[in-house]
């Protein structure tokens, strides 16, 4: 018991997927909205799954984040259950919309999972976050005072503010426009290259995609499943401009033929 | 004067002006015929139209008392009157409104409570709806001399029985919009408590709860509108222990069609201060709550 324990294959795995699969029942049958899924995201990637709406890839992250069940298959999250990794504040959730309270200010927004999971040192939790996402001096505005991008950068706020290693983002800015995107997906990889989290993220933009990721899971739809996965080979400083880049270029081709690939044309 | 045209004071006053008109010209349209008997009875003749017309504006127990007439009794019977005195409106109005005060809150409360239930129990909504619709289709003035008498019966009389029955009318609107209310909630945002592994009691208390208060207040100038309907309704079945509902009842009893009308005017009037009262304390809770100005 005094050696050293060889390092186990499981210990830079956050989240690890076995031949996971997940069936809705509907009244029109069953929907294969995940089929035979094998994946493990490693501490501190920036991992994006991308693909056609009904692939299947917010199910995924949503099966991550316990909000939904898998029917097979084995998924575990830092080693344990998706269910006690939640109760374990293993993750912070980003959504499509911003879902800020209304009633509340932009810190109170902030400190609700901080108040829910009853955690010391508030104040310094809001203003470290905040100033993370750039909205110092924001605390006592109300969310219909901010615009769009600035309320889902204070919901990237509260999914941070509790300070969990994983972050899971579903198209947090699929409703922005593409000025504001771009700004919001170079803020975000500061933010990743500032705190080390493992950050899994869903989009339907190639460019965002291979803009943001060192892993990119390409999936398909009917049934949903994984078709591709690319380890990106982009250096780690990333301005926007990279994406005129042969090498960036390249990433996108290979993205665009794995979802042409796995995309049938046949309806 | 063009300012005064552009605001909402000149339609206002414009409509006031024509009801006012209305209600002077019925007046002398209703009291005719009995102005007429008097008149041959005392043996009077040739009257003029103009003192005529004066005349069906000062009976003692008109069909239709000129406004003039009701406010004049609404002023004696309130400023005029010692407040003690059992003459007074305002002793009468004070006694219903305590009433509606209490049956409001004991509705209130009901309603949430019912609400409450039936957003985090399916069964519930199934086995109480139901009910709750049903008890509103009973007319009140069905229910509320048996509530009345029958409390009265067993020793419990005064406040509670009137109080009961405005309960019994206001907590209807109060469920029905706390369960939308407490519903209106969307999807991501409970998604969110979930992430947090929230318990139930924080989900009430952070997101259904202040999410449903707008709805709290519709429903609420609603309840308290009937809340006084419903201790009027009550004190009609009682009349030893005063209130407006009595005023309404000895007036109908004497042909005091004055008294009848002054206390009328007293009940609408309490009425909408009451609505208003809640209409001022929704406006300062949702500017506590940050909402849009």
């Amino acid at each position: 018991m005094t050696e050293l324990a060889p390092p186990s294959p499981d210990a830079m795995a956050v989240v690890r997927a076995q031949n996971l699969g997940l069936t809705f029942p509907t009244n029109d049958g069953d929907v294969i909205a995940l089929s035979d899924v094998n994946l493990t995201i490693n501490k501190g990637e920036f991992v994006s799954f991308i693909g056609p709406s009904g692939c299947g890839k917010t199910t995924f992250l949503r099966t991550i984040a316990d909000l939904e069940q898998p029917t097979s298959g084995t998924l575990t999250v830092n080693g344990t259950t998706p269910s006690d990794a939640r109760l374990n504040r293993a993750y912070g959730y980003v959504f499509q919309a911003p879902a800020l309270y209304p009633w509340r200010t932009i810190a109170q927004n902030v400190a609700l999972p901080l108040e829910i999971m009853a955690l010391t040192d508030k104040a310094e939790r809001i203003a470290r976050t905040l100033e993370l996402v750039n909205l110092t001096g924001f605390e006592n505005k109300y969310p219909w005072q901010l615009s769009g991008g600035m309320q889902q950068r204070a919901s990237i706020a509260r999914a941070l503010s509790f300070d969990a290693d994983l972050l899971l983002m579903d198209e947090p800015f699929g409703a922005l426009d593409e000025i504001v995107r771009d700004h919001l997906n170079s803020e975000l990889l500061k933010l990743w290259a500032r705190t080390r989290k493992t950050i899994a993220f869903v989009t339907h933009s190639i460019p965002e995609a291979v803009y943001l990721s060192t892993k990119i899971v390409v999936m398909s739809p009917r049934p949903g499943r994984v078709t591709d996965i690319i380890e990106s080979d982009l250096p780690a400083e990333r301005p926007l401009d990279i994406r005129e880049t042969p090498e960036f270029l390249r990433l996108a081709a290979r993205v665009r033929d794995g979802l042409r690939a796995g995309h049938s044309y046949e309806e | 004067m063009r300012q005064l045209l552009a605001g909402k004071t000149a339609p206002i006053l414009i409509v006031l002006l024509a009801i006012g008109l209305f209600w002077y010209a019925a007046a002398i349209w209703m009291n005719a015929p009995w102005q007429q008997t008097l008149n041959q009875r005392a043996g009077l003749e040739n009257v003029s139209a103009i003192d005529f017309v004066a005349q069906t504006w000062a009976q003692d127990k008109p069909l239709l008392p000129a406004p003039h007439q009701v406010a004049g009794e609404i002023w004696n019977a309130t400023v005029g009157t010692d407040i003690a005195s059992k003459r007074s409106l305002a002793y009468h109005a004070g006694i219903t409104l305590s009433a509606t005060l209490l049956g409001f809150a004991l509705g209130t409360l009901l309603g949430v409570g019912l609400a409450v239930m039936i957003v985090h129990n399916d069964a519930s909504e199934r086995s109480l709806m139901p009910w709750i619709i049903a008890s509103q289709t009973i007319p009140i003035l069905a229910i509320a001399p048996m509530v009345v008498v029958g409390l009265g019966a067993v020793g419990v009389t005064g406040l509670l029985p009137k109080a009961l029955i405005s309960m019994y009318l206001s907590f209807f609107p109060v469920v029905v919009g706390m369960v939308k209310g407490l519903r209106t909630p969307e999807a991501i945002q409970l998604d969110l408590m979930h992430t947090y592994s929230a318990t139930p009691w924080q989900v009430f208390a952070k997101l259904r709860w202040p999410a449903a208060v707008p709805f709290l207040f519709a429903s609420m100038k609603v309840g308290i509108a009937i809340s006084l309907i419903g201790a009027v309704v009550g004190e009609l079945s009682n009349n030893a222990g005063g209130g407006l509902g009595v005023r309404l009842l000895t007036g109908s009893y004497n042909g005091q069609t004055i008294q009848i009308w002054a206390a009328l005017f007293i009940a609408a009037g309490l009425a909408a201060l009451l609505v208003i009262a809640v209409g001022g304390a929704e406006r300062l809770v949702n500017r506590a709550m940050g909402a849009r100005p």
